[in-house]
């Protein structure tokens, strides 16, 4: 479904800040993976992501998606293939629209978009359907603004308008990190089922080794750049916090920073 | 009075275009000033040269499409800033007006115009012409209105609020852009070509400081009307465009001279935009921090929701702060109020 091919990523290359920001990482990723993402400040998992979604060209090496090659594809192209939740609640809606707006946005989602009315009867009684999964009320809301929505509503109507056009990928980018602990632990719940529903093909970072065991049937591990340790879904049923410190304190003068270790 | 009535609705077509760039793609296009005498020199020549005035007219807009698709150009694939690559536009044009009307000033008398039925009638200045230019500029507001609820319509929306959620949802903001660029310029360039046949000239200087004077329209409307949706704040542009027309009559009533009237409307603009720094007409839009448009930030005092905003400073950051705390028992509410206020926070983002 996704291939990652041997990409590398410096910043600012041959100057003194250069940062080597992915190095020869490879990844495949077959259909219906749930793919989570951890690892230390500044270990690339952001920034692979977001060679995945075409916000940063990658210097060497290929993804595929679904068979086709993407990498020199601009962003607003691969939209196609993908649906996308960011960490800043306030990135994955337009406030001032409102919800039925923007849930029809979502809905052409990589398709054309021409002189059709954007919220039909049709369509606002599919999102009725498709907001009363998220358990919030929102349904009932339909017209209100998006900006008039608390930072977890708007993250888990991100959610809902990546999902529910059935992207080829859905890439998750520690979407819970700026939400309360009991909105975080909403919005899991809800990414748990739109994926499960959905049989989405999910790549997820998160900077909490809880959530990163506890979701989805594979695990990476990332530092400077490169995956220093994967489990496969056998070796992810058993995993612990504790294994994946082991295996992070394998490494010679890393620290996983006092967000993730408070986690 | 019903002469400023008049000018008030002709020059709404330009509120309009103004609105479409200014408030609704975020974007502060000074290509206004040069693509309104486009306008009026390209209507002005061709009636000139024989052509029905009506297609003169249609001519006109054509002209203040490609204007504004060139500033597009420059700001998307050119990656100039908003305001120089408008500023540029602009001044370009003033040479290619020049060489459309061959000199400075084309007069258009004895000319057949798209006013001359009403004029040869003698219903100029009275009620009729007023109603006729009315639901001339209505029929306008409401295709704006239409347009804008469409599928494109929004992804314009969207791309005046949030560029990287709806290029992350396929849309490519570079062609949003600069059809809404060029869209806007065909109203002012439309607006132009009415001026030009309705004063019976058309004059090389006409569109001087004539953004300031859309701004004018557009903030005023706004501080009326309001911006709860998008036909209220369209129909606010229209009327702030009248409602400016006649501030003008009134300080020309009070013996100010028309070379006044560029200093009357920069300080009535700016009276608009320091208003709500001392908490008044909050409604009024931020104009302080336009030409950024990164989303989420929005400056105090200039948010729709009264009260509980009052003293927060602009906090995507202080989300992101709570954020950290995952995992973490931080008292509940204390996290909950965070992000409530982060959100409303960015409302007028």
């Amino acid at each position: 479904m996704l291939k990652i091919d041997s990409i590398s990523k410096t910043f600012f290359p041959g100057t003194v800040n250069e940062r080597k920001a992915l190095q020869d990482v490879s990844l495949e990723l077959d259909e219906s993976d749930f793919v989570t993402v951890i690892g230390s400040n500044g270990a690339g998992k952001s920034t692979l992501l977001n060679t995945v979604s075409g916000r940063l060209p990658i210097d060497s090496g290929s993804i595929t998606i679904d068979g086709a090659e993407v990498s020199r594809m601009p962003e607003h192209k691969r939209a196609k293939y993908l649906g996308r939740v960011f960490q800043d609640p306030m990135a994955g809606t337009a406030p001032d629209l409102t919800i039925e707006q923007n849930l029809s946005l979502a809905l052409r989602r990589g398709k054309p978009r021409g002189l059709g009315r954007g919220t039909t009867r049709a369509r606002r009684e599919h999102f009725r359907e498709e907001l009363a999964t998220l358990e919030l009320g929102l349904e009932n809301r339909l017209k209100t603004k998006v900006g008039l929505l608390s930072g977890g509503q708007r993250q888990a109507l991100s959610l809902l308008m990546a999902g529910f056009t059935q992207p080829r990928i859905l890439l998750l980018d520690e979407h819970t990190a700026a939400l309360d602990p009991q909105r975080a632990a909403l919005v899991t719940t809800l990414t748990e089922k739109i994926v499960s529903t959905g049989g989405l093909t999910t790549l997820m970072v998160t900077h909490n080794m809880e959530q990163a065991i506890a979701l989805g049937n594979r695990l990476i591990m990332m530092h400077e750049g490169r995956i220093i340790y994967q489990a496969s879904a056998e070796e992810k049923k058993t995993l612990t916090v504790k294994t994946l410190l082991g295996e992070f304190s394998k490494l010679k003068g890393a620290s996983l920073g006092d967000r993730a270790l408070l986690n | 009075m019903f002469g400023a009535l008049e000018l008030g609705l002709i020059y709404a077509v330009m509120a309009l275009g103004v609105y479409l760039t200014f408030k609704v793609l975020n974007f502060p296009d000074l290509t206004v000033d040069g693509s309104f005498t486009t306008g009026g020199a390209t209507a002005a020549s061709l009636i000139i040269a024989g052509v029905n005035p009506f297609l003169a007219t249609a001519a006109a807009i054509g002209a203040g499409l490609i204007a504004g698709y060139i500033t597009g150009l420059l700001h998307t694939k050119g990656g100039i800033d908003g305001l120089l690559a408008g500023i540029l536009t602009m001044i370009g044009l003033w040479s290619i007006n020049l060489r459309i009307m061959g000199k400075a000033n084309l007069p258009l008398l004895r000319e057949e115009t798209v006013f001359t039925p009403l004029r040869e009638n003698l219903l100029l200045g009275s009620w009729i012409s007023i109603g006729i230019l009315l639901a001339f500029t209505l029929v306008l507001k409401f295709a704006i209105d239409w347009f804008l609820t469409t599928d494109l319509g929004l992804s314009i929306q969207a791309t005046g609020n949030n560029q990287q959620m709806i290029r992350s949802l396929g849309v490519n903001t570079d062609n949003t852009t600069m059809l809404t660029l060029a869209l806007s310029n065909g109203f002012v360039a439309l607006c132009g070509a009415l001026v030009a046949q309705y004063q019976g000239f058309s004059d090389i200087s006409m569109g001087i400081g004539l953004i300031l004077v859309g701004l004018a329209s557009v903030i005023l409307g706004q501080a009326v009307f309001g911006s709860r949706n998008i036909i209220m704040a369209s129909l606010g542009a229209l009327l702030g465009s009248v409602i400016y027309r006649f501030i003008i009559f009134l300080a020309l009533r009070a013996g100010l001279d028309t070379n006044d009237m560029k200093l009357t409307t920069a300080l009535l603009v700016v009276v608009a935009l320091l208003l709500p720094r001392w908490g008044f007409l909050r409604r009024i839009p931020s104009l302080r921090t336009r030409g950024n448009r990164a989303p989420g930030k929005a400056p105090d005092g200039t948010v729709d929701i009264p009260d509980q905003m009052g003293s927060i400073p602009a906090g995507t950051r202080a989300g992101a702060a709570a954020g950290t705390a995952t995992g973490v028992s931080v008292g509940t509410d204390a996290g909950t109020a965070v992000s409530t206020k982060n959100s409303t926070g960015t409302t007028e983002g």
